[in-house]
């Protein structure tokens, strides 16, 4: 609930790129990166008398999508053509589905601080993504001089699964813990990478907002390009507090499709030729229609394991939500539950210096790693760290780390500590003249000096004790 | 069935044709004869019965994921008007 | 010396096989014969000449053909270089088909005489005043003309068994996915089907059993439930034939052409076949324009990819890119096309789809309906195949509806996507009469069979008189 009692009501657009092996509609190869126009053929390409062929693999992923997502599977769902020009949609239409999508009326469940939101799925469909346009500026010298765009049909017709749904978001926040989770869902499922800044994973927002207790829904705008989760949740939040604005102003809320500027944190109008847009949906007379079987339907549901949603309340029990929410949506709660010691300790080593150092977490040996943590207070932070780099090598052993001891006898340290101050005579004079933030300084000179070996607590001690405190 | 001008220049706006202006009065006419004449289907009741999109009881008809060869880059661009740094080249969307 | 006017390709296949000629001379007597006449009767729009082991065979330009010109009979496809075969292409050269040439067609196959082709029209061998028909009237008239030994043609509204009709010929529309419409250039998808045109049923046949079976390229298809049997004999004992009241009184069938369709039904029951009337009320009254609303719909989408961005014609001049697309469009369709897509758009669109589109697709249904019922009492439905003898050239090309009303006896099966066979089946005025077989789907066996007998016992000679 936003200030003075305005209600946010979002509802979220949301496009996944399949990672199947090969196009839509075609058996192009469905790849990342390479040269232009290297990945296409008269299909993908819209030759005279071509016809789309459907991918098996991209229906039964969307299959299992729409159960992860709690939806009904159609009994027969159908394909249409969505008709409008555009030069990277080759056909001029794109094959996409309309009235009877493969999965409908869904919901998901999104845990937060405060209890779980179930936001409703609308629907799941399977369509086709459009080609890659980059635009060229005018070339110096040339006769037209004009700008022009270069069109690569590379990515044309990639499967994309488009998720909608209901208006059930109710801030910013939410709507980026809905789509972490999607995300997690997505990427566990094993059919996309689902990375947004590759745009594999995209995500639009429709916004309004409404007085608490009104019924119905007002105007709503259209969010576009937010491509980061960050960006979804900010800009939402500040779309929200656009629309407040200019009611509270008492002004209306114009329909119209905004584009968030991250940079600034501001919303501006999309720039886009005025064109009603009608595009006469009709069924596909190329395809004929999908009727998952019983056998289809059984081995989705049985390849959606328990959700991330579902996991992050059980985590909750023994850790805050935070951590819990942490581990799932980064991936990590599955060596969590593989790592003995104390449930907090753990969490936090794989939230922080686990993540920090880059190991991939399903590489790691649980047993090995649990050992590395309880030993974590007595050995030597560099070795620490160390250690937890090479945790997720095959034949990391943690023995080798926790025979490490650290340095934390006097007189073994005063000698360093002493050739330390003495080097640094205007830092001590500047700590004895009240600038108690040095005292990092030298902790950190020290740990250099000694190779991450000194115990930190003792050198504290001891750097306090000599500098007069 | 009268058609208006509107009417035509917003198909023709959805379609991309560029109806030259001395040719309007001619393609207005022509497609509002042919509207009368296939509006007759409106005289039929058929609030009740199925729509047929296609001729055929047919049902999943699909592709395993496997690949197949692609075309070369230049066997993609051997027909292209305006073929450009390997790409298909077009005056500046949206510009 | 071989007489290409009377030879049929089975003969053809057999003087190869006992290599009384080569394939070179075979292929070689066509292309002098093309030589001879094509000037006059404009069949064809690219030969092509190649020389192979088996019959040559000539193609429909929206055939798409690797490394042959395929310009569907329109200026926006003008200098487009396929780099695929279409699957039915692929089937003829695995059967070693090599091919003659492309032949002319009424522009994206829209239209009934070959006067839209943007490259001029054809000519009917029988009178070269008049139409051959089309849309396949190149593939017709060169069959007719003796250009070809056999060719295939494609059918959305009666576009192979029209012209086939006007062309004394013989034309078969194949059961809705029985053949492959892979690389075929798309008027209307639901409706479109390649069929082949021959001299006699028996090449009819003999092509089709090379060109239809299950395509993984296009998921419409299906398996052939029977193989192809190649008609023997005479006999039509126990063959119920129905004589659907509407398509065989309609208003507008010339009398010299019911007298000739008339005398076939005779013939029939003298065959041992019986023959009864019946009607199909609502498929002969609607069916015209429920398929001026479903094929302009998809036709105007299937044309969509006509941009002037990856292929084709492009017009002139940079700048904006929606005015680009809309003068290459103007620029590159001619009038059929536009006014099919302006038809199809409208009839998409919002707030008129259901009055339009969506009503016609439930009119289908009820034709299908009505058909499905018929074919319960009966194995095929007679009638005249077109309303009219071969027509003047010029005489209905500034009227699309009469020209639309060619296609009334053929559109009704096709919207119920059931295969139809033309055979000739007399003279009206020295022109040719065509008879229009239907049957269930899948039917071909004895629409093959039924249309054998009757070309026996009909003994109509298919080579144009003037040309004996």
């Amino acid at each position: 609930m936003s200030a003075n009692g305005w209600e946010p009501v979002v509802g979220l657009e949301i496009h996944v790129q399949l990672k199947t092996r090969t196009k839509m509609f075609c058996r192009c190869e469905n790849v990342w990166g390479e040269e232009p126009n290297t990945r296409t053929c008269p299909v993908c390409l819209a030759h005279p008398g071509t016809l789309p062929v459907p991918n098996r693999t991209a229906v039964e992923w969307t299959l299992k999508l729409g159960v992860a997502l709690g939806c009904e599977i159609a009994p027969r769902a159908l394909f249409h053509r969505k008709n409008y020009f555009y030069p990277d949609l080759p056909k001029g239409y794109q094959i996409s589905q309309y009235d009877v999508p493969l999965a409908s009326e869904g919901r998901f469940v999104v845990p937060g601080p405060d209890g779980d939101r179930e936001i409703g799925i609308v629907r799941a469909h399977l369509e086709e993504d459009a080609a890659k346009t980059v635009h060229v500026g005018g070339t110096a010298g040339r006769i037209h001089g004009a700008e022009h765009s270069l069109v690569d049909f590379n990515r044309g017709g990639t499967p994309l699964v488009e998720i909608v749904t209901q208006p059930d978001i109710r801030s910013g926040e939410e709507a980026r813990r809905f789509l972490q989770l999607l995300r997690q869902t997505v990427v566990e499922l094993g059919i996309s990478d689902a990375e947004m800044e590759k745009g594999s994973l995209r995500c639009d927002a429709n916004v309004s907002v409404r007085k608490a207790g009104e019924g119905g829904f007002r105007t709503k705008t259209e969010l576009k390009n937010m491509n980061s989760f960050k960006f979804v949740a900010d800009g939402i939040a500040a779309e929200v507090e656009r629309q407040v604005g200019v009611y509270e102003s008492g002004g209306e809320v114009v329909q119209q499709t905004l584009h968030f500027d991250p940079a600034r944190g501001t919303i501006a109008p999309l720039r886009s030729k005025e064109e009603a847009h009608d595009y006469r949906y009709f069924p596909e007379p190329d395809l004929v229609p999908v009727e998952p079987s019983a056998e289809q339907v059984a081995a989705a549901r049985e390849s959606v394991g328990e959700l991330p949603g579902a996991r992050i309340r059980r985590l909750e029990q023994e850790l805050d939500f935070d951590l819990a929410y942490g581990l799932v949506t980064s991936g990590r709660d599955e060596l969590f539950a593989r790592v003995p010691g104390d449930r907090r300790a753990v969490a936090n080593v794989l939230m922080n210096q686990l993540a920090a150092a880059g190991t991939d977490p399903a590489a790691v040996n649980g047993e090995e790693l649990g050992k590395l943590i309880a030993a974590r207070e007595r050995i030597p932070r560099q070795a620490f760290l160390d250690a937890l780099a090479a945790s997720g090598n095959g034949d990391f052993r943690a023995d080798r780390y926790l025979a490490e001891e650290t340095v934390s006898d006097a007189a073994a340290l005063d000698p360093v500590i002493d050739r330390i101050l003495a080097a640094n005579a205007e830092q001590v004079e500047a700590y004895r003249g009240g600038k108690a933030g040095l005292l990092g300084f030298f902790v950190g000179q020290v740990m250099k000096e000694t190779q991450g070996k000194a115990d930190a607590r003792a050198v504290n001690e001891r750097l306090r004790e000599k500098l007069g405190n | 069935m009268a058609i208006t001008r509107e009417d035509v220049l917003h198909v023709a706006g959805l379609a991309r044709l560029e109806i030259p202006e001395g040719e309007m009065d001619a393609v207005r006419e022509q497609l509002g004869a042919i509207l009368e004449a296939v509006g007759k289907v409106a005289e039929l009741d058929l609030a009740d019965v199925e729509p047929t999109s296609h001729p055929l009881d047919l049902v999943n008809s699909w592709a395993e994921d496997e690949p197949r060869p692609s075309l070369s880059q230049k066997d993609a661009l051997l027909n292209a008007p305006d073929p450009s740094d390997g790409s298909f080249r077009v005056p500046a969307v949206g510009g | 010396m071989i007489d290409t006017l009377r030879l049929t390709a089975e003969e053809a296949a057999g003087l190869l096989e006992r290599g009384e000629v080569s394939g070179d001379e075979l292929a070689g007597a066509y292309l002098g014969a093309i030589e001879e006449r094509d000037a006059e009767l404009h069949a064809y729009l690219h030969v092509v000449g190649e020389r192979g082991a088996g019959v040559p065979i000539a193609y429909k330009d929206v055939i798409t053909t690797k490394g042959i010109p395929t310009t569907a009979g329109s200026r926006i496809l003008e200098g487009y270089t396929p780099v695929f075969d279409s699957t039915v292409a692929s089937r003829c050269k695995e059967a070693r088909l090599p091919v003659i040439g492309k032949t002319n067609l009424d522009e994206f196959a829209m239209g009934s005489s070959t006067e839209n082709s943007a490259y001029g029209p054809s000519r009917n061998p029988w009178d070269p005043e008049r139409v051959p028909g089309g849309s396949s009237g190149g593939s017709a008239a060169a069959v007719a003309g003796g250009l070809a030994p056999w060719a295939l043609g494609t059918d959305t509204g009666g576009s192979v068994k029209q012209p086939a009709s006007l062309c004394g010929v013989v034309g078969l529309r194949p059961t809705y996915g029985t053949v492959s419409r892979y690389g075929i250039v798309a008027f209307a998808s639901s409706l479109d089907q390649v069929g082949p045109i021959t001299k006699t049923v028996r090449d009819n046949a003999r092509l089709y059993a090379i060109v239809a079976g299950k395509d993984p390229c296009d998921s419409t298809t299906v398996e052939l439930p029977e193989p192809v049997a190649l008609p023997e004999g005479e006999d039509l004992t126990g063959v119920r034939v129905g004589v659907p009241r509407e398509m065989n009184e309609a208003e507008g069938i010339a009398p010299g052409v019911s007298e000739s369709v008339e005398a076939a039904i005779r013939l029939a029951e003298e065959l041992g076949a019986d023959v009864e009337e019946t009607s199909l009320p609502r498929s002969v009254e609607y069916g015209l324009a429920c398929y001026y609303l479903v094929a302009p719909a998809e036709a105007s989408s299937n044309l969509a990819r006509y941009d002037g961005v990856r292929y084709g014609h492009r017009a002139e001049g940079d700048g904006d890119l929606t005015a680009l697309y809309a003068r290459t469009r103007w620029e590159g369709f001619g009038a059929e096309p536009k006014r099919r897509i302006l038809l199809g758009t409208y009839a998409l669109s919002a707030g008129y789809y259901e009055a339009y589109y969506g009503q016609a697709q439930k009119v289908r249904t009820v034709i299908a309906q009505e058909h499905a019922a018929a074919f319960e009492r009966f194995d095929v439905l007679v009638s005249p195949t077109s309303p009219t003898v071969a027509f003047r050239i010029g005489e209905k090309a500034e009227d699309p509806l009469a020209m639309y009303l060619s296609d009334l006896l053929t559109i009704p099966a096709n919207m119920a996507g059931l295969p139809g066979l033309s055979i000739p089946c007399g003279l009206s005025d020295g022109l040719p009469v065509g008879l229009q077989l239907i049957g269930p789907q899948f039917s071909e066996n004895t629409l093959f069979r039924v249309g054998h007998a009757l070309e026996r016992a009909l003994d109509f000679d298919y080579v144009p008189e003037r040309l004996r």
